[in-house]
C-alpha cells in the first residue's frame, strides 16, 4: 500500500530517531527531508536523490511502493506479455490495464506434426476489430503423459514452429525440468508448484529465471505457498486457484476475493496475477468460452483455452478488447467528411455519428462494397446512432449542421443525403432544416448499406 | 501464516423484488409468477450475501413473421414457428424460457400498419398459449406504441404484464395504462446512470409504485459499445447496494436484439475467415453478450436463439449453485 508523506518522512534521515547527521542537508534538491518526503509521496521525486537513507528504510519504501498485484512478464524471443499491476475492481473506477493473456492448450499427447500445426494456427490467428489487430497471446504446453522425454519433445516442437510466449504445465519437477531444457530464449510460466513439489519447483524457477504458478484449492493454501516461495527467493509468482475455484461460481468468488484482498487489504501473499483453465470445469467448448469470458472480466491474468475455434475465439477477443478499453477515453473519430473509395461529385453522401465503433461499421461496409461514397461524421459526442438520438445528440439540427459545416455541397453535384434508418423519424424536420436537399432513409444497420447503395441510391 | 480476512462489504441497500405475472389467486391467469431482483450483493457473490432471485430469461416472440429480416441461423433455429405465434410460444417454453417477451412490430404479416386491435389480438394469443408471465415490448415509435400498449394493457388487465419501453420522451401514456390495469413498466434510458434515475423518479411521480418499475439501461452488443452499458450497469448496481433508492430497480436488457443487429451475427458471406463458422459465431455473439450483462447485474435478459438460451440458462444455474 502506498505510504503517506509523513510515513515516508519517518524513514528519512530527518525523521528517524535520533536524526541522521545529514538531516535536512538539501542535497536532494529540496529544502528539508519533510519536503522531499512529500514529493516522494506524490511520486514527483526519486528516492535515489538522497544518499543518506538507510538500507532498511530503502527496503521498506520499495516494498510499500510495489504495486498491490505484481506485474508478471512472460517473453519469447521478440514477443512478451505482461499481466498484473491492476489497481481497481471495476473498470469505471479507472481502467483495467493489462488484458488477460489468452493462451491455447497444447497437450503433449498430440504428434509433433499436430503440435506444429496447432501452434502455427494460434500464432497466425489475427482478426481486425475497429482498426485494432486482435491476437491470441501464447500456448500452454501440458504434460498429459507424465513422461519427461515426451514433454521435452512437445516443447521442442512448439519452439521449432513458433515464437509465442509459453506456459509449461506439469506438477512433476522432472517433467518440468525436461521441458524447461527446451526453452532457450523464452521466459515461460512454470505451472505449477503445489504443497507437495514446491521446493523442487522453486529450484527450477530460479535456475530458469522464470515466473512460477502456485496451485491450491483455497486462499490459505495459495498464501502458504507464496510465502514459502518468496522466502526461498522466488518472487515472480502467479496464482492457480484449483478445486471448487475452477467452475463458474467458485471462480467468480475466489477471483473476486483475491482481487479485493490485494487491492483493499494490500495483502502481499496473494498480490499476484491469476491463471485459469476454464476447460477443466466446463467440458463443452461452448460453456468453456462463457467461463473464459467471465474470467477475462473477473479477474484472471492468464486464461488457458482448451480448444481453438475462430468462431469462439473472436467473440472472446472482442470481449477482452471491450472490457480493457479505457472508460475515461470515449472512443471517437474526428467529425468531418470521410471520402471512401475515391468518390466523385456524383457519389452518395451518407451521415453517421462519431462513435468509433459506429464509424468503423459504416466505413468498412462502404469500403468493402467497392462503391465510392462520402461519409459525413457528425459530432454526436462519441455515441452510437440510437444512443445519440435518444440522448438528443444526433437530431435534425445536428445532422443539418454537419451537412452544412462540412461543405459537402461543394464536393457533389447532387443534393441527396442518406440518414441511418434508425432515425427515419427525423426526415420531416430535416427537410425543413436542409432546404433543397432530398433526405433519403438508409438501412438501420451498416451491414445492409452495400445493398442499399446498389439498389436504392 | 498471516490471517486471511476476506474483505466483505456491508451493503446498506437491496435491489427491489419485482413480481412478474399474476396467478388466479392474484387476479390473473398465469400458472405461476416470476420474482426478480432482491439482490443484497453484486452478482453471484454468495460469500457476501445469500443469492437472491435467479436472473430470468425471456425469449422474444412476435406476431409478425421476422423471417425476412432475421439472420439465417436464427430463422433456421425456430423454423416454421416464426410464422405461428402459438407454436413459437410453445417452442420458447420448450427452449426453457422463464417468461415470454412479445415484441410488437410496426407492421403485420400483410405489411399493413399494426394497430390497437392487432396488438390486442397478439397479446391475447400469447396469454392463451402459455401460463408464463408475459412482457410486451413496443417498437420505439411513440405514437404507435402508445396506441398498441393501451390496448395490450386493457386486454391483459390483472395479468401483471411488463409493458415497455417507457422513455423520457414517451412514458406517460404507457405508465397510466399500466397503472390502471395492474401491470409493470420498463424504464429505458440511453446508457447513463443519472438519466436512469431521473426516469424512475418521473414514472414514480405519476404514482407508479417502485415495485412495478424495471430499469432498461440500454447496453449495446458485444463489440458495439457493450462496455458502456456494462459499466453503467455495474455503477447502477453499486449505487443500489450503497442505498441510492432510485437505482434499486431490477434491470432488464435485450442482448438478443442487440447481438443479432451486429454484423458478426447477421453476415454469413464476405466476412473474414478469422470470424469462423457463421452459425456458431452468431450464437456465441448473443451468448457472450447476455453472459457479460448478467454478470454485470441484469435480472431479465430478452434473448432470441434457443441454443444461446440453453447455454445462458446453464451458466446461471452454475453461478447460482454456490
Ligand atoms: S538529501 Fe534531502 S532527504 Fe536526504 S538527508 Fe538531505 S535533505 Fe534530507
Amino acid at each position: 500500500m502506498a505510504l503517506s508523506g509523513l510515513e515516508i518522512y519517518k524513514l528519512l534521515p530527518g525523521g528517524i530517531k535520533p536524526p541522521h547527521p545529514k538531516a535536512n542537508c538539501k542535497e536532494c534538491g529540496f529544502p528539508t527531508c519533510l519536503a522531499f518526503a512529500m514529493k516522494l509521496a506524490a511520486k514527483q521525486a526519486e528516492l535515489s536523490a538522497c544518499k543518506y537513507v538507510s538500507d532498511e528504510a530503502k527496503a521498506k519504501l520499495s516494498a510499500a511502493a510495489a504495486p498491490p498485484i505484481r506485474l508478471i512478464t512472460l517473453s519469447a524471443d521478440g514477443r512478451k506479455i505482461e499481466v498484473g499491476n491492476e489497481t481497481v475492481l471495476f473498470r469505471h473506477e479507472k481502467t483495467f490495464y493489462h488484458p488477460a493473456a489468452l493462451m491455447v492448450r497444447v497437450p503433449d499427447t498430440l504428434s509433433a506434426g499436430e503440435i506444429a500445426t496447432l501452434a502455427r494456427t494460434v500464432a497466425d490467428y489475427k482478426v481486425d476489430y475497429v482498426g485494432m489487430a486482435l491476437r491470441l497471446d501464447g500456448l500452454a504446453v501440458e504434460s498429459v503423459a507424465g513422461e519427461p522425454t515426451r514433454f521435452a519433445e512437445a516443447v521442442a516442437a512448439v519452439r521449432a514452429a513458433v515464437t509465442l510466449p509459453l506456459v509449461l504445465v506439469s506438477e512433476d519437477p522432472q517433467v518440468m525440468a525436461a521441458g524447461l531444457a527446451q526453452t532457450a530464449g523464452v521466459k515461460p510460466l512454470i505451472c505449477a508448484a503445489t504443497a507437495g513439489n514446491w521446493e523442487a519447483m522453486a529450484k527450477l524457477a530460479k535456475e530458469a529465471r522464470a515466473p512460477l504458478a502456485v496451485r491450491a484449492d483455497s486462499l490459505a493454501g495459495l498464501a502458504e505457498l507464496t510465502e514459502k516461495l518468496t522466502a526461498a527467493g522466488v518472487e515472480d509468482l502467479v496464482l492457480d486457484p484449483a478445486g471448487a475455484a475452477r467452475g463458474f461460481a467458485g471462480s467468480l468468488q475466489m477471483l473476486t476475493q483475491l482481487r479485493r484482498l490485494a487491492l483493499k487489504k494490500g495483502f502481499r501473499p496473494l498480490g499476484y496475477p491469476i491463471i485459469t483453465f476454464p476447460y477443466l470445469a466446463a467440458a463443452e467448448p461452448d460453456m468453456e468460452m462463457l467461463l473464459a469470458g467471465q474470467q477475462v472480466a473477473k479477474y484472471a491474468g492468464f486464461v488457458v483455452l482448451g480448444h481453438f475455434d475462430p468462431a469462439d475465439v473472436y467473440p472472446l477477443l472482442v470481449l477482452r478488447a471491450n472490457l480493457f478499453t479505457d472508460p475515461q477515453k470515449p472512443i471517437q473519430v474526428e467529425p468531418g467528411v470521410y471520402p471512401i473509395n475515391k468518390p466523385g461529385p456524383d457519389a452518395p453522401v451518407m451521415v453517421t455519428t462519431n462513435f468509433s465503433i459506429t464509424y468503423f461499421a459504416v466505413a468498412n461496409e462502404v469500403e468493402s462494397s467497392g462503391l465510392p461514397g462520402w461519409l459525413l461524421v457528425a459530432d454526436a459526442e462519441g455515441m452510437s446512432v440510437l444512443t445519440a438520438w435518444a440522448a438528443g445528440k444526433f437530431d435534425a439540427e445536428k445532422i443539418a449542421k454537419t451537412v452544412k459545416g462540412t461543405g459537402i455541397a461543394e464536393k457533389v453535384n447532387h443534393r441527396k443525403v442518406v440518414i441511418p434508418g434508425h432515425v427515419a423519424v427525423l426526415m420531416g424536420e430535416l427537410e425543413e432544416e436542409l432546404p433543397g436537399w432530398q433526405i433519403k432513409v438508409g438501412p438501420r444497420e451498416a451491414v445492409d448499406l452495400p445493398r442499399y447503395l446498389k439498389t436504392a441510391w | 501464516m498471516p490471517v486471511i480476512e476476506v474483505p466483505v462489504e456491508k451493503w446498506s441497500g437491496t435491489v427491489r423484488s419485482v413480481t412478474l405475472g399474476a396467478t388466479a389467486a392474484e387476479g390473473g391467469t398465469r400458472s405461476h409468477v416470476v420474482v426478480v431482483g432482491g439482490e443484497r450483493t453484486l452478482p453471484f457473490l454468495a460469500f457476501e450475501a445469500k443469492p437472491a432471485n435467479r436472473p430470468c430469461i425471456a425469449v422474444e416472440v412476435r406476431a409478425t413473421n421476422p423471417a425476412e429480416e432475421w439472420a439465417a441461423p436464427l430463422v433456421n433455429a425456430w423454423g416454421a414457428a416464426l410464422g405461428d405465434l402459438v407454436a413459437w410460444v410453445k417452442a420458447a417454453e420448450a427452449a426453457g424460457t422463464d417468461v415470454i417477451a412479445l415484441q410488437l412490430t410496426t407492421t403485420d404479416n400483410a405489411g399493413q400498419r399494426m394497430n390497437a386491435a392487432k396488438a390486442r389480438a397478439a397479446v391475447r394469443t400469447v396469454l392463451n398459449s402459455t401460463g408464463l408471465p408475459v412482457i410486451v415490448l413496443g417498437t420505439g415509435q411513440a405514437e404507435l406504441d402508445n396506441e398498441m400498449q393501451v390496448a395490450v394493457a386493457e386486454e391483459g388487465a390483472g395479468e401483471r404484464l411488463v409493458l415497455g419501453p417507457c422513455e423520457e420522451k414517451n412514458y406517460r401514456t404507457i405508465v397510466a395504462a399500466a397503472m390502471a390495469n395492474g401491470h409493470l413498466v420498463t424504464a429505458k434510458t440511453p446508457m447513463d446512470v443519472n438519466l436512469s434515475k431521473q426516469l424512475t423518479v418521473l414514472i414514480h411521480d405519476m404514482g407508479m409504485p417502485l415495485e412495478r418499475i424495471i430499469t432498461d439501461p440500454t447496453t449495446g452488443a458485444l463489440g458495439y459499445g457493450m462496455e458502456y452499458g456494462y459499466s453503467v450497469m455495474e455503477r447502477l448496481r453499486l449505487a443500489a447496494l450503497q442505498g441510492d433508492n432510485m437505482t434499486q430497480q431490477p434491470m432488464i436488457v435485450t442482448p438478443g436484439e442487440e447481438a443479432w443487429r451486429a454484423k458478426e451475427a447477421r453476415a454469413g458471406e464476405g466476412v473474414p475467415a478469422a470470424w469462423g463458422d457463421w452459425a456458431r459465431r452468431a450464437v456465441n455473439w448473443e451468448t457472450m453478450t447476455a453472459a457479460a450483462l448478467i454478470e454485470s447485474g441484469a435480472d431479465i435478459v430478452v434473448m432470441r436463439h434457443p441454443e444461446a438460451v440453453a447455454r445462458v440458462k446453464k451458466m446461471i444455474a452454475e453461478l447460482m449453485a454456490a
